[in-house]
């Protein structure tokens, strides 16, 4: 069981909690994620760890409520609660290094994920150029962390409320066109930017990594339903990845499985009747 | 001694089973299990027992059945076994102690199994199973027992009972490996194999659930800083492989690991109630034939598909699944596709699977371990009208404990190399079930852990 330290709300439905998970926090390194069941009734949903404290023995998940078990998480449990298993730190660390100088792309709450690797490649003494980008301003999280780790940050809304109006990609792709030195672009957010992402880049040759956000079940390797293909080779993000080079991902068939469950996750779980969210 | 045929053992029909979760098989009643054991011979040098991988003193234990004394019984079994009321189920008792029974060469032999179960259920249910037998002395030494299956249930059983201070680590949220992912409640109730867990706890093994080993802890760290003198690892066969044909990355297309994890595990059957989706649909394909491929396709017909298939190369004599597994899905209305091997999955548009394409196959000459080897018969593709692939032809070992334990030897398939006791590459550390020997049974895994205990002792008490 992991206790919740704090709760606090960063955007509409978008909320950070720091929980009390020592051995992961111990263990992990930036790009490592967690497995985390909120109560008996709960199914098993990846989220990337986001920043820890080793000595405090805490990991910060970053959660958006958009389905079933993220609402249910979101909308019952707060500081002082259980979530009642939380395992990890699973997959691969991020690839560190000192590489040159670095785009980390976050789009909406993929901003969360990209942290931790981006302050990894800025202690590392890598020139970081943070890109992050939100539908809205009001869902913009993270903005004063990302500066402090970055040697330069660019905001993008898609409907110009804060920072420059438009895509992430759109910053990116100048730089690119401008001639500017890029060593390495990580992208980290919904599927289709990453897509994006790597379509942006491919044309100049810049190495690109992609984190993969696939359905999971176990996240230790014994399932495959996290599988997508690379370079024309099945691979399980839960082991393999998350973190791939995006110009080999197949980004349409990854869409097209995250929509698998689409049908069931529409329909209200209704948690036994013995979870809190009825007593409340 | 009465005549030479064994008791029937109850079952619920096959047209109400294959709509409901609940046990197919019912179980002995008193009368019944009595009458049963007293079919025993009592051999004065029985068979029965030196093919039982754990050594059950069988004809004691069914003496005393035969005496309705059933606490004693139980006391019998559980000196040997760990987790009777799951072998009674579970193990293929044709292949080992029954097989081996003399009553067997003119008639049937003992139902061993069913008798086992009997004894362990009647302790369960009368409350037989309190009293446990604390160790009678220390050792002072901590050992890690790496996977909660069943070789690391009985090896951390056995530990407990010499008297070491014994942590059992496990990756998944519940202890059991495939007791509780893999086979169904249908088979094995999930409260029954908790239950059998709950006597280790007793016996003072700490279980640790959540924790990967590779990852939450390496081997290494176990050793040098967690202070644990030895480690048994017993991580199983837990990855699914595939059969890399197109169309395997379609929707609808599972691993029977995911598949039954889904159901079993996480519940999925009671969704929405549960929380963890599972797709099923009207016309499902189940690929391969051993008791997974069986528990998969019944599974499925339970969940509501209307038709369902076993697609296999070979024949029905080839298929690995036992017997009883293969007739209670046939009698659940499940269908064999014999001699047929899948070429490509079938998808619509939206990325959704809508058909098998398969070859069949003929037997050829038999091949160096005796099977006759399948071989495609040209121009014989065809496609099965289907909805849903579950792909069930074998797991390998999960290669991180390997990644993260570099001076670990593997063979080439990634199983991890240890002798007759269990012993690795690395002092102090042992291994045994499926990370060693590849997919096999329950029953052999739990041998490997009570021989890789006896190792363990031996190698501490040096």
């Amino acid at each position: 069981m992991a206790k919740i330290i704090t709760k606090a709300n960063l955007a509409p439905a978008v909320y950070e909690f720091v929980v009390d998970a020592p051995l992961v926090a111990h263990k992990c390194h930036p790009g490592q994620f967690v497995i985390i069941r909120t109560d008996e009734y709960s199914e098993r949903i990846p989220l990337t760890i986001a920043d820890f404290d080793r000595e405090k023995g805490c990991i910060t998940l970053i959660v958006q409520a958009v389905g079933n078990t993220t609402k249910h998480l979101c909308d019952t449990f707060n500081e002082g609660d259980d979530i009642l298993d939380v395992v990890g730190p699973l997959g691969h660390p991020s690839e560190m290094g000192k590489f040159g100088t670095v785009v980390v792309v976050g789009g909406g709450i993929g901003v969360a994920p990209v942290y931790p690797i981006a302050r990894a490649y800025h202690e590392l003494g890598n020139k970081v150029i943070s890109i992050i980008g939100a539908r809205d301003k009001d869902l913009v999280i993270w903005q004063d962390k990302m500066a402090a780790i970055s040697d330069e940050l660019i905001l993008t809304t898609d409907n110009g409320s804060a920072g420059r109006k438009g895509f992430v990609t759109d910053p990116l792709r100048e730089m690119l066109e401008a001639g500017e030195k890029i060593d390495l672009v990580l992208a980290i957010g919904p599927v289709i930017m990453m897509k994006n992402v790597a379509a942006t880049t491919k044309p100049f040759g810049v190495k690109t990594t992609a984190s993969l956000n696939t359905i999971m079940v176990d996240g230790t390797g014994m399932c495959g339903g996290c599988r997508v293909m690379v370079g024309g080779e099945n691979k399980f993000a839960c082991v393999d990845g998350p973190e791939f080079d995006a110009h080999e991902v197949d980004f349409a068939n990854l869409v097209m499985r995250q929509q698998m469950y689409k049908d069931q996750e529409a329909l209200e779980y209704s948690c036994g009747g013995h979870c809190k969210c009825v007593e409340e | 001694m009465r005549g030479g045929m064994r008791n029937a053992m109850p079952e619920q029909p096959a047209d109400v089973r294959n709509k409901n979760f609940q046990e197919v098989a019912l179980g002995y009643t008193k009368e019944m299990a009595v009458d049963e054991a007293q079919r025993c011979l009592n051999c004065p040098k029985p068979r029965c027992v030196g093919s039982c991988p754990v050594n059950i003193d069988i004809p004691k234990f069914i003496h005393e059945v035969a005496q309705e004394n059933f606490a004693e019984a139980y006391k019998i079994l559980k000196q040997k076994s760990t987790l009777p009321a799951v072998c009674g189920r579970v193990c293929p008792q044709e292949n080992q102690c029954e097989g081996k029974c003399v009553l067997g060469i003119k008639g049937e032999p003992v139902a061993i199994g069913r008798l086992e179960r009997f004894v362990a259920d009647y302790a369960r249910e009368h409350g037989l199973d309190n009293d446990v037998e604390a160790p009678a002395e220390r050792k002072g030494k901590k050992v890690a027992v790496v996977g909660s299956g069943p070789s690391g249930l009985t090896c951390a059983g056995d530990l407990a009972k010499m008297g070491y201070d014994v942590t059992m680590y496990e990756a998944l949220h519940a202890a059991g490996g495939v007791l509780m992912y893999g086979i169904p409640q249908f088979r094995l109730p999930k409260e029954i194999v908790q239950h059998e867990i709950s006597a280790l706890k007793k016996l003072g093994v700490k279980i640790v659930v959540d924790a990967v080993i590779g990852r939450t802890f390496t081997i290494k760290e176990l050793m040098e800083e967690e202070g644990f003198s030895a480690v048994y690892v017993g991580t199983g066969a837990g990855l699914p492989h595939f059969m890399q044909i197109d169309g395997e990355n379609l929707n609808g297309v599972y691993s029977a690991n995911e598949f039954l994890t889904r159901v079993n595990l996480m519940k999925a059957y009671e969704f929405p109630n549960y929380a963890t989706p599972v797709y099923v649909g009207k016309k499902a394909a189940i690929v391969g034939a051993g008791n997974v491929a069986m528990d998969a396709a019944r599974t499925a017909k339970r969940l509501g598909a209307e038709q369902v298939y076993i697609v296999y190369r070979r024949s029905e004599e080839e298929m690995p699944a036992r017997k009883e597994e293969i007739g209670h899905a046939k009698e659940e209305g499940i269908e064999l596709r014999l001699l047929n091997n899948p070429v490509a999955i079938l998808g619509d548009e939206k990325g959704w699977v809508n058909g098998l394409k398969c070859i069949k196959m003929e037997l050829g000459e038999a091949d160096a371990s005796g099977r006759r080897s399948p071989v495609a018969i040209a121009g014989s593709e065809y496609v099965l009208d289907v909805d849903m692939v579950v792909m069930a032809i074998g797991q390998g070992p999960n290669p991180l404990i390997k990644q993260t334990t570099p001076d670990l030897e593997v063979n080439k398939r990634g199983n991890i190399v240890a002798d007759e006791a269990g012993a690795t590459s690395i002092p102090g550390v042992f291994a045994g079930g499926d990370i060693v020997t590849g997919a096999a049974t329950v029953i052999s895994a739990m041998g490997a852990g009570k021989k890789a205990a006896a190792a363990i002792d031996e190698y501490l008490s040096k």
